[in-house]
């Protein structure tokens, strides 16, 4: 049986009907069509289908849709504004901070959520945000000089 | 693939065991689901009825005993936990110990009852609990009980909960004067399993001696075991390089670990006669401060 799910994706509400068994994931990307997370392992491994939810940094692979009922949700379609990308996104792109592009909506939540809760983080904490996600084709360094760039100061947030 | 089930999110502990007492084996409860849901994933699990009790936020605190030590709720998060200033003093190897807990999406959202119920003796938590003396309350419609974490995990998975009941609180007693307690795992991957881990909690006595030692080991046998008989090689001596040498040699025999793909049974026992003298003279560093 179905039951009701309401979230808040991006400032954006949803009232939606879910199996209990569909993980947030699933509700994101097959209810919401909002695709840019993307599902990798599927088991909590890779950390590509991090989001944000109520400001924390989580994998919606392994966590039951209905679980994040009434919770608001950013996901890397929300992190632009307008079409002003954010600053790490901007950052990601100046230091080639990816290549095939599978583990980059996942390492930018995961980045975005480690600055909210700590803007002047050292290069092992950097670390340490990113350590529940996987790239298998840059390596981490560009990703690490794009955060660090941020956190210099030298991409400004858009108004 | 899942398997359909009915899903219940109950908003207070009562509601939570009516529904368990009420769905019996057939429910399984689901809190962060950082583990549950993986073996579901896998079918290994299939439950009719899921208890989804993350909401309930009377389960979700950390305070102190009034005695110097400290009260967790079951619902607590990992990350809650690394983060919080009362994880100082002799409590601090809990919040070292969930630093390295997984990564922080799992942190933020799994909990430590979630963790100690899953029933793996890989995880983190079991060890360190164990070194510090922590009990578990666990609470049924028929009332409350009370267990020493050493002896809640029975076997691989399966712990001593009963039908019916849920766990809902760890309480960590405050260290006597001169202890430090340690913990350390080894991993190939910085964000999994401990493929061996060693916690280990000392009291000095007189002279420096051991006057009490508790250490316990995760992913060496079927369960997170106490090293009673490396710890006796210890206890009531002054502790010297040969003495925790001869510990890690005993604790490597009465270990009893499992070959699987991070590593061989002679590789475990290795690190742990490794690991134990590592960690006992951390601990020993830390009572001496303390
Ligand atoms: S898809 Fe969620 S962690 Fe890999
Ligand atoms: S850019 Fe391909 S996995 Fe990271």
């Amino acid at each position: 049986m179905k039951k009701e799910l309401k979230l808040k994706v991006n400032g954006q509400p949803y009232d939606i009907f879910v199996k209990p068994k569909t993980l947030l994931v699933e509700a994101l990307r097959d209810h919401l069509a909002l695709t840019g997370t993307k599902r990798g392992c599927n088991s909590s491994s890779c950390g590509a289908c991090t989001i944000m939810l109520n400001g924390m940094a989580v994998k919606s692979c392994s966590i039951l849709a209905l679980q994040a009922n009434g919770a608001e949700i950013v996901t890397i379609e929300g992190l632009a504004k307008g079409t002003e990308l954010s600053p790490l996104q901007k950052a990601f792109l100046d230091h080639g901070s990816y290549q095939c592009g599978f583990c980059t909506a996942g390492m930018l939540m995961a980045t975005t959520a480690l600055l909210t809760e700590n803007p002047k983080p050292t290069k092992q904490e950097i670390k340490e945000g990113i350590d529940g996600n996987i790239c298998r084709c840059t390596g981490y360094n560009s990703i690490i000089r794009a955060v660090t760039a941020v956190v210099k100061g030298e991409y400004k947030e858009a108004k | 693939m899942i398997k359909d089930f009915e899903h219940f999110a109950p908003k207070t502990l009562k509601e939570a065991l009516t529904l368990l007492d009420k769905y019996q084996d057939e429910a399984k409860i689901i809190c962060g689901g950082q583990s549950l849901l993986i073996l579901m994933r896998q079918g290994l699990v299939a439950p009719e009825y899921l208890i989804d009790i993350k909401g309930i936020s009377e389960l979700s605190y950390i305070k102190s005993d009034g005695k110097g030590g400290l009260k967790i709720g079951a619902l607590t998060t990992h990350r809650t936990i690394e983060k919080s200033s009362q994880m100082r003093d002799g409590f601090a190897v809990l919040a070292e110990m969930e630093t390295r807990l997984a990564s922080i999406q799992t942190r933020n959202w799994g909990t430590i009852g979630g963790n100690l119920c899953h029933g793996d003796p890989a995880g983190d938590p079991a060890p360190v609990l164990i070194a510090l003396n922590a009990t578990l309350k666990m609470a049924s419609l028929k009332g409350e009980r009370s267990l020493p974490v050493e002896d809640f995990t029975l076997d691989y998975f399966e712990t001593a909960l009963k039908t019916g009941e849920l766990l809902t609180e760890i309480t960590v007693p405050a260290p006597p004067a001169h202890t430090g307690t340690a913990y350390t795992k080894f991993n190939i991957i910085e964000s999994d399993l401990a493929t061996v881990g060693v916690a280990a909690s000392i009291t000095l006595g007189a002279g420096d001696s051991c006057q009490d030692i508790r250490i316990a080991l995760g992913a060496a046998a079927a369960t997170p075991m106490r090293a009673k008989k490396a710890e006796a090689v210890l206890k009531g001596k002054k502790i010297s390089d040969a003495l925790l040498a001869q510990a890690g040699e005993t604790a490597s025999t009465e270990a009893d670990p499992i070959s699987d793909m991070q590593a061989s049974e002679e590789y475990r026992r290795e690190l742990v006669k490794v690991l134990v003298p590592r960690i006992s003279k951390e601990a020993m560093a830390r009572a001496k401060k303390a």
